[in-house]
């Protein structure tokens, strides 16, 4: 069974569908990529699916429950878990205390043991830091701990996105633009970290433009174009589709291909 | 001479500048998370006055309670420690409730609106808790009674500092330490400050922001009861519109220490509260206000962050 069932799914501001009667399916273990040229609606489609837009018609489906209408946070439980295009950490908050945060729908004492400091209190204390820094470890920041968000250079802040949005224990992590801004060098790592991400047990749905990480890394390809599902494929069928390539570079580029 | 009148304003200053603290947190906690001034929060300074008054005179009168109960609640020292802990314990939770329901009732379902509009909403529900004392309990100012032991102790020349102010100091230290750890260590805490610095990405990593809203608009009213009560208590009278000037001194306070900067709330009332009292003692009473305006204006023009500027400690 598919563990994200998109049906038909629309999303309308006004008189613009930012995303138009889209179907698609990822299924357990997969790692898909979403991509398109600007405007396309990808992120529209990732913020449907993590809660902050209700799809205006459609259906939406993870693991079999509905998604549309539920609060970021019922979805964040469920097991979604994401990053941003730009990067939204919380700057003022170490690097560890960034990623205890995203521990917080697996742990559950409230502020009454906290300020009595029970036994309970002390013992998922213990266990949400020591969760929190396996998670800096994957992602290769665990010396940073106690750093402030913000004086993190640029690729250490994208990994800690991700070491805080794995802290939620998705099964689902959806990642948006992980490379952007990125060095080949630091993008072959990225690669290699959503490789283990997958070993690890999570699916993975990413909008990337970088096509040398998609290429390497995705199972299958969906392409939005002006908010409409343009094509559907293996990494090799898309990059020979001539709509995807009429998308991407313009008519232009079909006729030189008519050409060639 | 000068060198007693300098010790007794600062004994004074600090003890006017923790109240003025513990009402600055609650506009600073809800700017925060919200980025809303809550005009309405002067008034729960008041009504915790309120509560705190008729809870004290509940539990002091002999017929309701029996005059074995009173004669142990106001003789007895314990008796006295379990007296206020009840009056602190009532004000702050049904003043804390109250807040929570405000945010319900008045500015939840102003969320997405534009920023004038739940302020317009907060000025409403001042003049709705106002009115609602007028009407139902008195337009007259009432007398707090005087249960606590109050003995003046001489610590320099002529100048004395009260059990009372002792009191109210201690205390306010005693809650500002708590809420500081409570912000920076346990999992809600930190779920607080992840919400005032991205709401959306706090949401969607899992965090209830409106539970953690719900739970600022609990703090905030709460404390500001607190601080009613020892107002209360201070200066032995209680009137509906006494939330007034010290809902803007304190407003100033949190402004001064960089507004949604907790530490800054707390360091802006207690700078405030004695620049205040040395401003009565050494030029003239009427001339308090003015100074405590004009600081205001000149931290506006120097230092327009606050004190505590946004980047030293974060907000919440």
């Amino acid at each position: 069974m598919a563990l994200v069932e998109a049906t038909n799914t629309t999303m309308q501001f006004g008189g613009l569908k930012a995303v138009n009667d889209v179907s698609m399916h990822i299924d357990e273990g997969e790692i898909v990529a979403l991509i398109g040229p600007n405007g396309a609606g990808k992120t529209t489609f990732f913020n449907m699916l993590t809660g902050i837009y209700k799809p205006t018609s459609g259906k939406l489906t993870f693991a079999g429950g509905s998604v549309s209408g539920k609060k970021p946070n019922e979805i964040c439980r469920m097991g979604i878990a994401r990053t941003f295009q730009n990067i939204r950490l919380f700057s003022n908050m170490t690097t560890l205390e960034n990623v205890m945060v995203g521990r917080h729908t697996r742990s559950k004492a409230g502020p009454l043991q906290a300020v009595l400091r029970t036994r309970g209190f002390k013992r998922e204390e213990a266990a949400t830091v020591a969760e929190a820094l396996k998670r800096l470890q994957f992602v290769g920041l665990a010396d940073k701990a106690n750093e402030l968000a913000k004086n993190l250079p640029y690729g250490a802040q994208r990994r800690l996105e991700i070491a805080r949005a794995l802290a939620t224990e998705p099964k689902l992590l959806l990642l948006d633009e992980p490379a952007a801004g990125m060095n080949p060098q630091e993008s072959a790592d990225l690669t290699r970290l959503i490789g283990r991400i997958r070993a690890s047990g999570v699916t993975v749905l990413l909008i990337e433009h970088d096509m040398k990480v998609v290429m390497d890394i995705a199972d299958r390809i969906y392409v939005l174009d002006f908010g409409e599902l343009i094509a559907e494929g293996k990494p090799e069928e898309i990059q020979k589709d001539p709509k995807v390539i009429v998308a991407y570079l313009g008519m232009g580029a079909e006729a030189m291909l008519a050409q060639a | 001479m000068a060198l007693d009148t300098l010790m007794q304003q600062m004994v004074n200053g600090i003890t006017l500048g923790g109240m003025y603290a513990l009402i600055a947190l609650g506009y600073t906690l809800v700017y925060g998370i919200m980025l809303m001034i809550n005009f309405a929060h002067s008034e729960m300074f008041m009504a915790g006055a309120y509560v705190g008054l008729f809870t004290l005179t509940g539990l002091t009168n002999p017929k309701l309670v029996g005059s074995g109960t009173v004669a142990f609640l106001t003789k007895n020292g314990i008796g006295l420690v379990l007296l206020f802990t009840i009056v602190f314990l009532i004000a702050g939770v049904a003043i804390g409730l109250l807040g929570v329901i405000i945010e319900r009732t008045a500015y939840r379902p102003l969320r997405n609106a534009p920023r004038l509009a739940p302020l317009i909403s907060a000025i409403g529900v001042s003049i709705f808790l106002q009115n609602a004392v007028l009407l139902w309990v008195d337009s007259k100012a009432l007398p707090f009674p005087q249960v606590f032991p109050i003995v003046n102790i001489k610590i320099f020349g002529n100048a004395s500092i009260s059990t009372l102010q002792i009191f109210i100091l201690v205390s306010v230290v005693l809650i500002l330490i708590v809420l500081d750890t409570f912000v920076s260590k346990t999992r809600i805490g930190k779920a607080m400050r992840a919400t005032s610095q991205d709401r959306d990405a706090a949401g969607l990593m899992g965090v209830n922001i409106n539970t953690v809203i719900a739970l600022a608009f609990f703090i905030g009213p709460a404390l500001g009861a607190v601080a009613g009560i020892f107002n209360g208590m201070y200066y032995g009278t209680v009137n509906w519109n006494m939330g007034f000037l010290p809902g803007i001194k304190s407003f100033t306070a949190a402004v001064i220490g960089g507004i949604g900067n907790l530490r800054g709330a707390m360091l802006g009332g207690f700078v405030l509260g004695i620049i205040e009292s040395l401003a009565a003692g050494f030029l003239a009473t009427g001339y308090k206000d003015v100074v405590a305006f004009v600081i205001l204006i000149l931290v506006l023009i120097f230092r327009p962050g606050g004190l505590l500027g946004e980047s030293v400690v974060e907000k919440v």
